[in-house]
């Protein structure tokens, strides 16, 4: 059960070189020695613990958690692990490792170290191993048929849930990002707002486009102001991307203003030939309100007496 | 309703040629083919003509496509009409055929965009 094709054909393959040329064993025996081996990693549990934790802080991983935090999470996953070799089933395992990654992400923790810890564990109990079983050589072999695949299976199972953890939280990230980036913000009657901020890319501009069509639609909107104060650089694609944005809001019947193009990008727009003279640009996001307001027939004037 | 007596035995156009004071007013209800929209073109350079009208309306908001062939002939009818005396404004495109017009690198030159029929209406009376 143990000893299975997809335990032995892991990506962690490499142990020590102590291992036998194949398992051609029967798996009974095996199986025979998992509970001496469960039983052995139980009695020294407190003694291994020490030992890997001390590892872990040798070797200057989860340098991002306090010392009680990493000997807590050593011991919930030294008991799993444990409970591993013993069910078979890495099911719970699996469990706990979205749990801790979810735990552990947001403090910075890198995939390096995760693997770095569950790897050590490996070869601390697989040198517990090698003293007890070193004065019978073919004994030896036999438990380490047993252990190593299952240890890789573990070790594949936790950097495994890590790295999808960590995925899900990059894509939920960026879901959240392109949902927040984009806002089409009425500021007068048929006068809308689109502050970008960040980085422009294919899919953002083409989005960003894409609300901002509809906001016209929605609000009736006469004219835009787009303010690219926020966007630290800009190459041909986004200048070109913006052109395209400019004439589609032209063919919905509203003009565009452009503000806030830093000295920078306009020097990278003339060097690099993009031709914005269509264009209606004013220097900062104020005087592009003001002169929208101006064109739509607003005047906006202080009232003496209100200071 | 149609066009006022097709000149030749097709169906008849899916768009209506209204006539409201100086200007024209053209909707169109359903996608036009290539030669359908020459007809469109030419029957209204004919209109303008007829009527003596200044202004050209051209409501597209049923339309979910405008290819770059529309897109050209609407170009070139805002064209001819300016030349007969009639300024051309077109209006309801969809965001989504705003999008695909630019995407397809179409250019709608020479011819005015308005939001709906309230604001080209408005616009041509300027």
């Amino acid at each position: 059960m143990l000893a299975d094709d997809e335990g032995r054909q892991d990506v962690m393959g490499e142990t020590s070189s102590q291992r036998v040329a194949d398992g051609n064993e029967p798996d009974e025996e095996d199986a025979m020695l998992l509970p001496e081996l469960v039983a052995h990693l139980r009695a020294h549990r407190g003694t291994l613990r020490e030992e890997w934790a001390s590892r872990i802080k040798e070797a200057h991983l989860l340098s991002a958690m306090t010392p009680q935090e990493v000997f807590s999470e050593v011991t919930s996953v030294y008991d799993n692990y444990v409970a591993v070799l013993e069910t078979g089933s890495v099911d719970e395992l699996r469990h706990y490792a979205r749990d801790l990654s979810e735990r552990i992400i947001p403090r910075g923790v890198e995939t390096h170290e995760v693997i770095g810890i569950v790897l050590l564990l490996r070869d601390v109990l697989a040198r517990s191993l090698f003293e007890k079983y070193r004065d019978d050589f073919e004994l030896l072999n036999h438990v380490l048929d047993a252990y190593e695949p299952a240890a890789n299976r573990i070790a594949n199972t936790v950097a495994v849930s890590f790295v999808e953890q960590r995925e899900r939280v990059i894509r939920d990230q960026q879901d959240a990002l392109l949902e927040l980036s984009t806002p089409v913000l009425q500021v007068r009657e048929r006068l809308l707002i689109l502050p970008i901020i960040g980085v422009l890319d294919e899919t953002r501009a083409r989005q960003l486009t894409e609300q901002l069509l509809h906001g016209i639609r929605a609000h009736r909107a006469k004219l835009v102001v787009i303010d690219v104060t926020g966007v630290p650089n800009m190459d041909e694609a986004v200048a070109n991307s913006l052109v395209d944005t400019v004439t589609a809001s032209r063919l919905m019947g509203a003009d565009v203003i452009i503000t806030g193009l830093s000295s920078e990008i306009a020097q990278t727009l003339v060097t690099i030939g993009v031709d914005l003279s269509k264009m209606h640009t004013v220097g900062d996001l104020q005087g592009g309100i003001e002169e929208a307001e101006r064109q739509l027939g607003f005047r906006v004037s202080k009232v003496p007496d209100a200071d | 309703m149609p066009t006022d007596a097709p000149t030749a035995p097709h169906a008849p156009l899916p768009a209506s040629i209204l006539s409201q004071g100086p200007n024209l007013i053209v909707s169109i209800h359903a996608a036009l083919d290539d030669e359908q929209l020459v007809r469109l073109q030419r029957d209204l350079l004919e209109r303008v003509g007829r009527d003596r009208s200044s202004g050209i309306l051209i409501d597209v908001a049923a339309l979910d496509v405008l290819d770059s062939f529309a897109a050209r002939t609407l170009a070139d009818l805002a064209y001819m009409a300016q030349l007969r005396g009639a300024r051309t404004v077109v209006v309801g495109i969809a965001p989504e055929v705003a999008m695909t017009l630019v995407r397809l690198g179409v250019r709608i030159p020479l011819t005015q965009t308005a939001l709906d029929l309230e604001e080209g209406l408005e616009w041509l009376s300027t």
